[in-house]
């Protein structure tokens, strides 16, 4: 084991005076926690809203009023030309466009029936479509104080009977960022651990130290280890020093024990940097092995969980995730940061994320070669 | 104990269709300097990497410091030590460092390296140097340094890849001083090298053209036999007969 000694001992010299790598550190978790969660966020607040008004009438303002009232309507304008409208989506400053027709508060007390035509911007699809869903549920609620007002002195209750109330277990405030920053927790050791270690072995073959390495009697396994321990520990810095980021910017405290994540995360770590041993291992450059590992991490972090759900993937993709680390971390930091899942609940995971480790790493040493 | 230090036989190198190693004969005396010239694609680098284990031959047969090449690849590197064309030493560790680390994979302890880098550092004049990054050492430097750290286990045999191209000639003859010492203590040296002032201090050297080995002995033997005045003239008259170009 003093063979190992001596290559950690290197390892950690050159990693301590590679400024490169101390920046990239500090930096990567930083800009990550600090800017993706606040931009990559799926709620959908100001939606822009150009009302056409042909009628002009007190329910029309009254319906206009109550949509202004709302936190994720802004008015854009209010006119009485359906071609303004259509204009202002055009240029990109309107999502919707409610139109009322003229006859809309006639038709209301007459006939008991009035339309309303809505048109949506549909470039921003998820936008378009909540937007949409919200302005209905607006006026539909807009259509029941009516309702109410005009059925004097009722006998009974006029309003449906069934409320639902519902509670929303382990994020209670709907907080999206409580729901990101795990996510981007787990992309942030996957590419610190996956790209330091791929470079790594690479670049000893580029400067041409391999080939000193491999005239001298050392086992491949202890080169191996020699490669994967510091990058591990390296690994486990990067998510101690994320998890005080989170905390201490967004108040993040895990709901389950920190020992849990960092077991987890240590099986998980094993695997990345195996898979990133095993690139350097197959690339002759450092171009290449970055190449090849910006391939692999945009298919594990796309089709990872973390943007989009798992359960909404088409079944090949959904199969896909099976063999996807990063899925399994992504779910492993959801279960034990917001619900607090305990080890035993993550059994499974850390499993089959052992089984990618003991792989990886086996085919790393194994197509390590000394002689060619 | 063999008292050949390298035994080869009919040692063949082929990538694909190309030969670039051609049934090699030769035997390396023990505590011998053995040159190994050639023009440049003539196989020497790849002859030396397959005799340091870094690459299997296609076919032949050879022992070094009496281990058989194919199945004791592992032990022969215990005893061996190896200066390659790439400056091989890292830039961005010490020369201690460097020297530590190189003298801890071949097993060496604490205090047997701290005794080693003792003593290269005297014999190298380079104690004032021992904390400064290898980066910021001149060539001629490092060059020296690293024929030290391939000795730094006691290699029966050192494989010194043109260990001088691109020194002055100052710092060039230095380093066959350092090379005559080693061979004093017994090992055995097996040199490329394209200066034939070098190939003269050789004990024996042998010149390979096109894959194969053309001509071997001492050279004051070479001489002779090809009724050359100097070894340049000998490397001239074989070499004009290369088929293949430069590399």
């Amino acid at each position: 084991m003093r063979v190992l000694r001596i290559l950690l001992e290197k390892e950690f010299r050159q990693v301590f005076r590679n400024p490169a790598i101390l920046r990239m550190m500090f930096m990567m978790p930083m800009v990550q926690l600090l800017i993706m969660p606040l931009a990559a966020d799926y709620e959908v607040r100001n939606v822009r809203v150009c009302v056409v008004d042909f009628d002009h009438s007190s329910y029309s303002r009254r319906l206009v009023d109550k949509i202004g009232a709302t936190d994720y309507f802004t008015l854009v304008d209010y006119t009485d030309s359906y071609d303004k409208g259509l204009s202002y989506v055009e240029h990109d400053e309107a999502d919707l466009v409610l139109q009322i027709p003229a006859s809309f508060e006639r038709n209301l007390i007459r006939e008991d029936k009035a339309g309303l035509f809505l048109a949506l911007n549909a470039i921003n699809g998820v936008k378009a479509n909540l937007g949409g869903a919200y302005l209905r549920t607006v006026i539909g609620e807009f259509n029941q104080d009516i309702r109410l007002e005009w059925l004097q002195l009722p006998r009974t209750n006029p309003q449906p009977t069934i409320r639902i109330s519902s509670i929303n277990w382990f994020n209670p405030m709907m907080n999206y960022r409580f729901f990101m920053v795990p996510g981007i927790l787990v992309i942030l050791i996957t590419m610190v651990g996956a790209f330091l270690s791929a470079l790594n072995i690479v670049k000893e073959k580029e400067i041409g130290t391999i080939e000193q390495i491999n005239v001298t009697p050392i086992r491949k396994y202890q080169f191996v280890l020699g490669k994967l321990i510091p990058f591990w520990v390296l690994g486990l810095f990067v998510l101690t020093f994320g998890l005080i980021l989170s905390w201490l910017v967004y108040g993040i405290v895990p709901a389950g024990s920190l020992l849990t994540i960092y077991v987890f995360s240590a099986v998980y770590l094993l695997a990345v940097l195996g898979l990133g041993l095993l690139m350097s291992t197959l690339a002759n450059t450092q171009q290449q092995a970055m190449l090849l590992s910006f391939f692999m991490m945009m298919l594990f972090i796309l089709l990872g969980g973390l943007y989009t759900s798992i359960d909404s993937m088409p079944a090949w993709a959904q199969w896909f995730t099976k063999i996807n680390p990063v899925s399994y971390f992504i779910e492993v930091m959801r279960m034990v940061v917001l619900k607090g899942s305990s080890l035993s609940d993550i059994k499974r995971h850390i499993g089959v994320v052992l089984i990618f480790a003991v792989a990886l790493n086996g085919l790393a040493v194994w197509n390590y070669r000394k002689r060619s | 104990m063999n008292p050949k230090a390298i035994s080869v036989e009919a040692l063949t190198k082929r990538f694909g269709s190309f030969t670039a190693v051609d049934a090699i004969t030769f035997d390396v005396a023990q505590g011998e300097i053995f040159g190994f010239l050639g023009a440049n694609g003539a196989g020497k680098t790849t002859a030396m990497r397959m005799l340091c284990g870094l690459s299997f031959p296609t076919s032949g047969k050879a022992t070094v410091a009496g281990f058989d090449l194919y199945k004791q690849a592992e032990k022969i590197k215990q005893r061996i030590g190896y200066m390659s064309q790439k400056f091989s030493l890292y830039e961005d560790l010490t020369v201690r460092e460097n020297i530590r680390f190189y003298g801890g994979i071949y097993g060496l302890s604490d205090a047997a390296i701290k005794a080693k880098t003792q003593d290269m550092l005297t014999g190298l004049h380079m104690q004032s140097e021992a904390n400064t990054l290898v980066r910021s050492l001149p060539l001629g430097w490092r060059q020296k340094l690293s024929f030290s750290v391939s000795l730094v286990h006691d290699p029966n045999i050192v494989f010194l890849d043109e260990p001088t191209g691109g020194v002055d000639p100052i710092t060039r003859r230095e380093f066959w001083m350092l090379i005559y010492e080693a061979a004093h203590r017994g090992t055995t040296v097996f040199v490329t090298t394209h200066y034939m002032d070098e190939a003269e201090y050789c004990n024996r050297v042998s010149i390979m053209v096109d894959g194969r080995v053309d001509a071997l002995g001492s050279p004051q033997e070479l001489k002779t036999r090809f009724s050359a005045e100097d070894m340049g003239e000998v490397f001239l008259k074989l070499a004009r007969k290369a088929q293949r170009g430069d590399e």
